[in-house]
């Protein structure tokens, strides 16, 4: 009998990514309460380790499971944008755990597995392999959403999650199938070769399964018109578990949508191209329009996260591989710099369960000038300014988009990101320009969310001066296989 | 193309058959009761097909039917992986093995955690 190859080297940071979260569970039943901290050191131990093999396998360009899990450089490079998000997070959540009393070892626990499955998403050749992926992901992000058990508004955010995001899972198997029944494959990579299918009788059911897995991909993302849940759910969860969530499955979901509609639907893309043309343009105008009236920050952040899903759309607008590339990136430096903004929030909050109004912010660049700095390097990032990451990570998708003639939508953006700058620097006069009598209460500084604000810092500095000597952009998007 | 549905349309009139026709004879040779208020009624066993909705019970109902389906699943999975076991060899049975030990990471972590006391 003919087994299919796996190959095991291949697939390493998958195995420890998994071993290591199936060793929290274990060490969540065996520790007493007072000892399972450990967990989290556990946690990010782990997570370098998987980041070193992902090192080890930069060059390798495989399918393996019969062809359904590719590992490219695509995936490497995606791998371990999730990793170093993902390690920011325990890092910034070991503070966090410890005020709130959690459940330190479910927490990492899940995080880990959450993390599991963005890496299936990021390699998955197959939509079936994308699905179980993004199931893995989304089941443990309902769970953590709900995370502090005790208050109703996370439960609230854990239940509308569940149900929204089962609600769009279900879109995804129908178009899976719809697109099963018109191209008779799964396979991303047999979708691409135009030999395999006649189009001129499935050429209607694939676009119709192509829409169906849209809209699924669309609600992870957080674009208009699949955004409602975004504020609730990003306002109710607990602040570390937002970081996480407002960064890793969105890009998830962009390394899916590249593979599904750029490489699998390449060939459609003039057809495909104005849809996602208006979807970006509106998820612009919405995330940036409606968060110039928040007075939460995490309300605020939360549409912010909707207008740079807006931002990462234009790439697939434009449907090059070059667009990809950069949108790649861009997730890179928002992840840094979102989970950035993210840290300050979790100092600034510190104990007391608060409200997280922009006015607790009042006073903050006076009293702290660190975190006031650090904040207002972040937020500026956001905008898109320079020479932060933000602007380098716009810079690169918008010349991307530009060379392929999307000079309309790129006019649009960068409106766009005028209009967010009024958003982001009232954070900014709140910190530094308002006098206060009351001076800020001190804050805390712990450790480990210390050494991942400098990392973050250093990040969006880096990124923004240097982005072409740490981020490789000629990425092919799928591999060349055996 | 039309004769590969045969079975499900045989399936069909076998079905069809057999519930119409059992309830045709009850209809025909059994007993005519009408009198009782209960007749009438979806369930005659004593089940109140009307009720409050806001009935409680315990929650660790759910918890059990939860843990349930993940053992159930691993059952699942075991009956094909038997049909073709002397086939997969000792592949199959490592791969199993896997499979298996990841299940029962999640059986001693509800084990240790209390899940499965009912007090």
């Amino acid at each position: 009998m003919e087994f299919p190859q796996i190959d095991y080297v291949a697939i390493l940071p998958e195995i420890i990514i998994c071993g290591l979260a199936l060793l929290i569970m274990l060490f969540a039943a065996f520790l007493p309460r007072d000892r399972r901290w450990i967990t989290g050191h556990i946690a990010w131990f782990g997570i370098i380790v998987a980041s070193f093999a992902v090192w080890m396998n930069w060059g390798t360009d495989t399918r393996t499971f019969a062809g359904m899990y590719s590992i490219d450089l695509f995936s490497s490079v995606l791998k371990l944008i999730f990793l170093l998000g993902s390690l920011l997070v325990v890092f910034m959540s070991e503070n966090y755990i410890r005020l709130h009393k959690l459940e330190a070892g479910e927490y990492y626990a899940l995080i880990i597995f959450s993390l599991f499955g963005m890496m299936m998403m990021a390699s998955a050749a197959d939509l079936v392999v994308f699905f179980v992926g993004l199931e893995i992901m989304s089941v443990a992000l309902y769970v953590l959403a709900g995370f502090r058990r005790s208050d109703p508004k996370s439960n609230e955010s854990s239940l509308k999650y569940f149900l929204l995001g089962a609600f769009a899972t279900g879109f995804i198997v129908l178009g899976i199938a719809f697109v099963f029944g018109a191209v008779g494959t799964t396979s991303i990579a047999q979708m691409f070769d135009p030999q395999q299918y006649t189009l001129a009788n499935s050429f209607f059911y694939l676009m119709v399964g192509g829409g169906l897995l849209l809209i699924g991909l669309a609600f992870k993302l957080a674009s208009f018109p699949f955004h409602m849940w975004v504020p609730d759910v990003y306002e109710g969860a607990p602040t570390a578990v937002t970081a996480f969530m407002s960064s890793g499955p969105k890009a998830a979901a962009i390394a899916v949508l590249a593979r599904v509609f750029v490489v699998a639907f390449g060939q459609h893309i003039t057809q495909l191209s104005p849809m996602f043309w208006s979807l970006s343009v509106l998820t612009m105008f919405t995330g940036n329009l409606i968060a110039i009236s928040q007075t939460n920050i995490k309300r605020m952040l939360a549409y912010s996260s909707i207008a740079h899903a807006g931002y990462m759309l234009i790439a697939f607008a434009t449907g090059t591989a070059e667009a990809v590339n950069s949108v790649v990136f861009y997730l890179l430096t928002y992840t840094v710099m979102n989970l950035g903004a993210f840290m300050v929030l979790l100092v600034v909050e510190g104990k007391e369960d608060g409200d997280n109004e922009i006015t607790s912010f009042t006073g903050l660049g006076r009293r702290h000038p660190f975190l006031g700095a650090a904040m207002t390097l972040f937020l500026i990032s956001l905008a898109g300014i320079p020479p932060t990451a933000g602007f380098a990570g716009k810079f690169f998708l918008f010349k991307a988009a530009v060379a392929k003639g999307q000079i309309p939508l790129v006019v649009i953006a960068v409106i766009n990101s005028l209009i967010s700058v009024y958003y982001y620097l009232r954070v900014v006069v709140v910190m530094f320009m308002i006098d206060t009598q009351t001076e800020f209460r001190p804050v805390s500084y712990p450790a480990f969310l210390y050494v991942a604000l400098v990392v973050a810092v250093l990040g969006t500095i880096v990124l923004g001066v240097f982005p072409t000597s740490f981020f490789p952009f000629d990425i092919p998007l799928l591999a060349s296989g055996r | 193309m039309l004769e590969t549905y045969l079975p499900i349309f045989l399936l069909l009139c076998v079905s069809t058959a057999a519930g119409g026709g059992l309830y045709l004879l009850s209809k025909f040779l059994g007993r005519k009761t009408t009198d009782s208020q209960y007749m009438d009624t979806p369930y005659e066993c004593g089940i109140e097909p009307v009720g409050t909705t806001k009935e409680r019970f315990p929650i660790k109902f759910y918890l059990i039917a939860i843990l349930f389906i993940v053992f159930d699943i691993e059952v699942v999975f075991m009956y094909p992986w038997a049909v073709v076991y002397r086939k997969l060899a000792l592949f199959g049975f490592i791969e199993m093995l896997v499979f298996i030990g990841i299940l029962v990471v999640g059986y001693i972590y509800i084990l240790k955690r209390g899940a499965l006391k009912w007090d």
